[in-house]
């Protein structure tokens, strides 16, 4: 009962807070309310015990992409009027789009493909961890396919530098190096000069 | 068997992704004057690479890993072929690279990464497994695409490239989700169990199959999937399209088999349809289309479109005997497209390309060895006997024939014949045109005679088809 009750809370939660997502002017607003989002998804996946996922959602998309994403809106000077401006006039197209999809999907989950057997979400004991099935799933039977993912996010760690990392053109910076190892004779030269006599 | 015995069967993977990671930090280490240490680097871990496959050849198949991985003799004999295939292809980008000024470490990195994936390809045993490698080889073409950073037409092509190969990608992975609904299971073994246990509801089945053989069209270039090839090619770096034309498309043929063949054999019925249409649509737009290019490497690119029509009747035959005459195919054809980018780039020179039909006028005054190897190459991709490349079409239309489609192969024999025009202009362009200039080629001793041991290659196999033809057999196991 209690379960059930927080689901209905986080869940409306939820659904307050994606709607916010797409429709408050601010886009700092917009931001905030997708970390509100984020909450509650995670409090959902908490009730599925599934508290793995959950407090990687918190710590990796909350603590870190979202950081990331105001710290972009807050710095880019995003003209909002701008990017608003011919909205209505793409409302007719946007209408029928989601309305053809709203049909098409009603049409397929009621065509009877989708009904299978309703599956519940067994209930474990209380020493059950889920992290811990995770892990030994992910070393033992997925080990492989863990390890090409890793090699994956290193192709795209170098692709990444590859593809931005350029020195400024008109860079002046010094380079420390040659500087300490400059010898006196490089800078300083002794010229012997007659001295000139008085005339 | 414990892990580290499962391990074993692994070490040309292993092997290849620690010298990856070592060649990185090398090359971050040794700075710009190194490059060439980068590469000699990257040529030797591939022949390690390709020496530890053949040196744990189990001979037959084996599974482990939780089924994630598969060795047998057509595995074994693919990845070897993407090994020894990638040599002469980074030696060519290698002479290229110095030449236009691009040399850069990432080239041979990026390229070490995307054969690892298509090593896992060529042995996945999941559809899981199968995705990864191909989204390691992906992510790694993308980058290479838009390595040269101030070419505009690079950047395009690299962002069409990306755009479009994300949504492949997208496509797949829904049509892999569909089929594990379905069955509940990702190893290609059991999908192949259920798939034939299963007699109702194989509408869903089906419907996972279209978006998953649109996955494997893209990643092969067969019409109406094909819209990437021509821009990617012509925008990429000539060293770059080389790598992409030749040993990606073995990696293809290879998820192809993998998903198709090992996966879903009792779906064969439906499946050959669907590459029927793609098979005939890429020969009529391929031979077609190329023959209005004035772009050489555009031209390829429609070419090799007209090529997959032709290695996918080898796979549509759905028999062992045609899965052979397609792997003869893929590997008689990296080998010819290797030879025509390798002419390309030795026609140009720094800053400028030789990348028009017109760079080749009078190539036989200029330099008539190298006019031979053109005209061997040539002959070959339109498929004039004694060359490999016919022996690769004859297969091929062979099978599909005894598989009783003798309508597809007449619609083959028809488009190769109107494919011959183009690659016969070339000829005509060398051997009876005035050259636009008469400045003799210029180029090392190491190019030419790789070059030329390519192109004499296509001959010599070609005098003797049954050598190649042996091995492929084999691998599948006739």
């Amino acid at each position: 009962m209690i379960e059930q009750t927080l689901f209905y809370i986080a869940a409306a939660v939820l659904v307050f807070a994606a709607s916010a997502v797409i429709t408050v002017r601010n886009p700092v607003v917009a931001a905030l309310t997708l970390v509100l989002c984020f909450f509650c998804n995670a409090a959902i996946w908490l009730l599925l015990e599934a508290e793995f996922l959950a407090i990687v959602l918190v710590l990796v998309y909350v603590g870190a992409v979202m950081v990331l994403f105001l710290f972009v809106v807050m710095m880019l000077d995003i003209n909002i009027a701008e990017l608003r401006k011919g909205f209505s006039g793409f409302l007719p197209i946007g209408v029928t789009v989601a309305l053809i999809m709203v049909i098409s999907m009603v049409l397929v989950l009621a065509s009877g493909y989708f009904a299978g057997p309703e599956y519940v979400p067994l209930k474990h004991a209380a020493e059950y961890s889920n992290t811990r099935e995770l892990g030994l799933l992910l070393y033992s039977e997925y080990l492989y396919p863990f390890e090409i993912a890793g090699a994956i996010l290193l192709v795209a760690i170098v692709a990444a530098i590859a593809l931005t990392h350029r020195r400024a053109k008109n860079n002046k910076s010094p380079a420390p190096g040659t500087q300490v190892a400059v010898k006196r004779e490089d800078r300083i030269r002794l010229v012997k000069m007659k001295t000139e006599q008085q005339s | 068997m414990a892990l580290s015995a499962e391990l074993y069967y692994l070490i040309p993977e292993i092997i290849l992704l620690s010298g990856a990671c070592l060649v990185l930090v090398l090359d971050a280490v040794l700075g710009k004057e190194q490059w060439s240490f980068t590469y000699t680097l990257t040529q030797l871990l591939l022949l390690a690479t390709a020496g530890a496959i053949l040196f744990v050849d189990p001979g037959q198949a084996v599974t482990v890993l939780g089924g994630n991985f598969i060795l047998d003799p057509l595995g074994v004999l693919l990845k070897v072929s993407i090994c020894l295939v990638a040599l002469p292809v980074f030696f060519y980008g290698h002479d290229y690279n110095l030449e236009h000024g691009l040399h850069k470490g990432e080239y041979y990195i990026l390229g070490l990464f995307a054969i690892l994936g298509m090593l896992v390809m060529a042995s996945a045993g999941t559809l899981l497994t199968v995705y990864l490698g191909l989204e390691l080889l992906s992510l790694s073409l993308y980058a290479m695409v838009a390595m040269n950073r101030d070419s505009r037409m690079a950047s395009e092509a690299a962002m069409k490239y990306f755009v479009l190969g994300a949504l492949a990608s997208g496509m797949l992975l829904y049509g892999i989700s569909m089929l594990y609904g379905a069955t509940g299971t990702l190893q290609l073994a059991g999908l192949a169990n259920a798939i034939a246990g299963q007699t109702d509801n194989t509408l869903i089945l089906t419907f996972g199959l279209i978006f998953v053989i649109v996955g494997i069209a893209f990643k092969l270039g067969a019409v109406p999937f094909h819209m990437w090839v021509p821009d990617v090619y012509e925008g990429a770096p000539t060293s770059v399209t080389l790598f992409i034309s030749s040993v990606p498309k073995i990696a293809a043929f290879a998820m192809a088999m993998r998903v198709l063949v090992d996966g879903m054999q009792p779906l064969a019925g439906d499946w050959q349809g669907m590459l029927i249409i793609l098979s005939v649509l890429s020969m009529i737009a391929g031979n077609v289309i190329a023959i209005a290019q004035t772009n050489i490497k555009r031209m390829f690119a429609y070419s090799t479109i007209s090529h997959v029509g032709f290695l996918l009747l080898g796979i549509i035959a759905a028999r062992p005997a045609g899965y052979a005459a397609a792997m003869f195919y893929v590997l008689v054809y990296s080998l010819m497209s290797m030879g025509g980018f390798a002419m390309v780039i030795l026609l140009g020179r720094k800053g400028k390309e030789a990348d028009l039909l017109e760079d080749f006028k009078g190539l036989s005054e200029r330099s008539p060895w190298f006019a031979f190897v053109m005209l061997i190459l040539m002959f070959s991709m339109a498929g004039v006997p004694p060359f490999l490349g016919f022996w690769a079409k004859w297969f091929v239309i062979m099978e599909v024939i005894r598989a009783g489609f003798p309508m597809l192969a007449g619609i083959a024999v028809f488009f190769s014949v109107i494919g011959a025009y183009y690659y016969i202009r070339i000829i005509k362009l060398m051997y009876f045109d005035k050259p636009l200039e008469m400045k003799a080629i210029k180029s090392s001793r190491q190019m030419r005679t790789v070059l030329s041991l390519n192109a004499l290659s296509l001959l010599i196999l070609g005098l003797w088809p049954p050598l190649l033809m042996a091995l492929c057999l084999k691998a599948i196991g006739l």
